[in-house]
């Protein structure tokens, strides 16, 4: 099952390196990692999308709080939550297509960012699975390059993830 | 008054109370090492390779129960010490280990002597720190001290690049500290504990399976009062052998792929499993879907992210197994409910059965040495009462099932990583930390020949060591494992061309004696022990095809083990299933 870890970490050097080391290390795997700077300055935030049965997703969490210096995290997945992912998207657009890209950026909701006479490059923000729904109904041979941030992930409710 | 980055560091030291420091200097320590010979209470012991030094303040802390400090140069001095950190870090023993770094300006230069030492070390540490402004250099110290002492121990690294060294600030050397990110939990849940109780008073076939954790919080009397309290048997990992006495009679002897019939049985046969300090490891477990089928589990640790790894546990306690033991031992003490005393006798008659088979037996008339018959000795001589360390094979397997450990911090080696060359160095450590105690080092000529340079040191500092050498020209585990799961072929695992070591140790300024005979044994180990004034080589020359029984293979139960052909009713060798 697929879990979104939301760490706040001691703003330190190498924090990133320890995280992504313990996950090699070990073996687990990491589908996506965002990690930028908070209000606090002396706090990271890092979002991590992993995958693996509940016994592993366990122990990636406890492994993960032993980190001297994570000081706090959450498993978005285990309670109401919203997620973002931000994706850039070029591809190829020339002829018919030209209007079948406007068409389906109108549906998902995108943004077209840069034209020009045979491209189209698109922002589009949603869950990870509307970019990827955006991405199976785009024609597979008009994509030229896809940049994902990872997801980003909050909790509903007044409730947040703080000291 | 403002001093300097290498002034503040070792005033630090004195203040958190180090008495040694071991290490071996080079150019980025060099501030650092003219501040320690400008003072005289942090005494600097001189190892001959950095892996030594490493290895004796582990020992030292093994030992003693306080951190070992080691101080290192940058480069090679830190991939010198990779080795005893993880050593360290694998065993949860708390040490904070120095390491000079290249001035911060030639960092990321590839610049002389430059690692990238948190890197390297980063995997194998509970934590390291680099510092970047002397200013912070004292809390740092003090937060390393911290962080390696408390909750589940380990090594800390401090990487201090040369210009911090030299750069000066005030020196303030905070009393205490506190780490929003890093709160060990302590206290037991009380819930968990009541439930605990209730299944431990419950059973009618226990055990209980303790670890390094015992020694660790210093509660081996605590363990004891317990374990008497319920007249259960119990069990010792290998890095828990002492913290229940190994000559009393609820002791059922170590546990795991060379531990002794009666534990593995009874940890496979039992009902009620009260795991305290320990981690359950794939040396302890064997196949884990084979371990101990009938047991309801109860795991006390310290780390949370012990419980349930390898096994699954059924009331997991999370703190510290003093805390908890003092908790447990109060519940049971006012409980109505006591322990089931007819079933407990059954299965004491069981497990007395199961002693019958006396699965350590070996041919104690042999005309050639048996390494077990040295360590049967070796205990003798030294009336139980001496620290051991062990390097790491066969011999280190025989150290741990024939000399009983009554008291805890006296067996010293390497169970998690396996480090050979590690038995020296840490008898030295030992050595230091008590400097009128017995000190003796069991090793093989394999390992010793993996940090045999530090004898040098040994003279140096007049440590009065006995190594026991079981020369038998063999890695004899490597070997052991060959003979039994690849038909023979010893594959690089004959020692040729062995150094005369009697010479050797002569040559280092020691005494070195050869035994080749049975009879000589004692004399050999009562002449050595009973000078306190010289370091004493014995090279006993032992048989060469003698293996660790009984044995665990790969991919077996507790179960199903393989016994030595010496325990009754095996004449053959045989597998238990």
């Amino acid at each position: 099952m697929r879990h979104i870890i939301s760490i706040l970490m001691e703003n330190e050097s190498g924090a990133l390196s320890r995280v992504a080391g313990l996950f090699s290390a070990r073996g687990y795997n990491i589908e996506s990692l965002t990690v930028a700077p908070t209000e606090d300055a002396s706090l990271s935030r890092m979002t991590l999308v992993t995958s693996g049965s509940d016994r592993v997703v366990e122990q990636i969490t406890k492994q993960l709080n032993k980190l001297i210096d994570v000081v706090k995290l959450i498993d978005l997945v285990e309670n109401e939550h919203i997620e973002r992912e931000i994706s850039l998207i070029k591809v190829r657009a020339t002829g018919s297509g030209r209007d079948e890209i406007t068409r389906l950026v109108e549906v998902f909701r995108a943004r077209i960012l840069d034209v020009t006479d045979t491209s189209y490059t698109i922002e589009l923000t949603g869950s990870y699975g509307k970019i990827d729904a955006f991405l199976k109904a785009v024609p597979n041979d008009s994509i030229i390059e896809v940049v994902r941030s990872g997801v980003l992930g909050i909790a509903r409710g007044e409730k947040g993830l703080r000291l | 008054m403002e001093l300097s980055g290498a002034d503040i560091l070792v005033k630090a030291l004195a203040d958190e109370g180090v008495e040694f420091l071991f290490g071996y200097p080079g150019g980025a320590a060099l501030h650092i090492y003219d501040a320690l010979y400008r003072q005289d209470k942090v005494k600097h012991i001189l190892a001959r390779h950095e892996q030594g030094a490493g290895h004796a303040a582990d020992g030292f802390a093994r030992s003693s129960g306080k951190p070992g400090v080691v101080l290192v140069t940058s480069g090679p001095g830190v991939t010198n010490v990779v080795t005893p950190v993880a050593t360290a870090h694998m065993d949860s023993i708390p040490m904070v280990i120095i390491t000079a770094q290249v001035s911060s300006h030639l960092i990321g230069d590839d610049a002389f002597q430059e690692v990238d030492s948190i890197g390297i070390t980063r995997p194998c540490v509970k934590h390291n720190f680099l510092v970047k402004d002397v200013r912070d250099l004292a809390t740092t110290i003090k937060k390393a001290f911290y962080v390696a002492t408390s909750g589940r121990p380990g090594p800390v690294v401090i990487d201090i690049p040369k210009d911090i060294t030299a750069d000066k600030a005030e020196y303030i050397y905070p009393k205490s500290i506190n780490m929003r990110s890093y709160q060990p939990v302590i206290e037991g849940h009380p819930g968990q504990i009541r439930k605990a109780i209730q299944v431990l008073l419950s059973a009618k076939r226990p055990v209980i399976y303790s670890g390094g954790g015992i020694i660790a919080s210093n509660c081996s009397d605590k363990l004891r009062e317990l374990v008497r309290l319920l007249g259960y048997p119990c069990t010792n990992t290998l890095m828990g052998l002492g913290a229940y006495p190994a000559t009393d009679p609820l002791f059922i002897g170590m546990l795991g792929m060379h531990g002794t019939y009666e534990a593995n049985l009874t940890m496979h046969e039992c009902d009620v499993m009260l795991c305290l300090g320990a981690r359950f490891d794939d040396r302890v477990t064997g196949d884990t879907n084979k371990f101990s089928p009938y047991a309801k589990i109860i795991h006390v640790d310290i780390d949370p992210s012990s419980i349930s790894k390898t096994i699954s546990v059924d009331i997991p306690v999370v703190g510290s197994v003093d805390v908890i033991l003092d908790e447990m031992i109060r519940q049971i003490k006012k409980s109505d409910r006591k322990p089931d005393t007819e079933a407990l006798q059954k299965w004491w008659v069981q497990i007395d059965g199961w002693r019958k088979i006396d699965c350590m037996a070996y041919d104690r008339n042999s005309e050639i040495i048996k390494p077990q018959f040295v360590i049967e000795k070796l205990y003798e001589v030294t009336q139980g009462d001496a620290f051991v360390s062990s390097d790491v094979g066969q011999h280190q397997m025989f150290a741990a099932q024939h000399y009983k450990f009554d008291k805890p911090r006296r067996w010293i080696n390497s169970g998690g990583l396996g480090t050979m060359g590690f038995g020296l160095p840490a008898a030295m450590g030992v050595q230091f930390a008590h400097p009128d105690a017995t000190v003796a080092c069991v090793t093989g000529e394999g390992s010793i020949q993996m940090c045999l340079q530090e004898l040098s040191t040994c003279k140096q500092y007049d440590l009065p060591l006995t190594i026991v050498n079981l020369n038998n020209r063999y890695l004899g585990m490597v070997r052991q494992w060959q003979e039994f799961f690849y038909d023979r072929r010893y594959s690089n695992s004959y020692m040729d061309a062995l150094p005369d070591l009697v010479k050797l140790a002569e040559g280092y300024g020691h005494i070195g004696i050869k035994i080749e005979e049975p009879s000589d044994v004692e004399g050999a180990l009562k002449e050595a022990l009973s000078d306190k004034s010289r370091l004493y080589f014995l090279d006993f020359i032992t048989d060469q095809t003698e293996n660790v029984y009984p044995m665990i293979g790969a991919g077996k139960g507790h179960h199903e083990m393989h016994l030595s052909p010496r325990s009754a009713g095996g004449d053959e060798e045989r597998e238990l299933a």
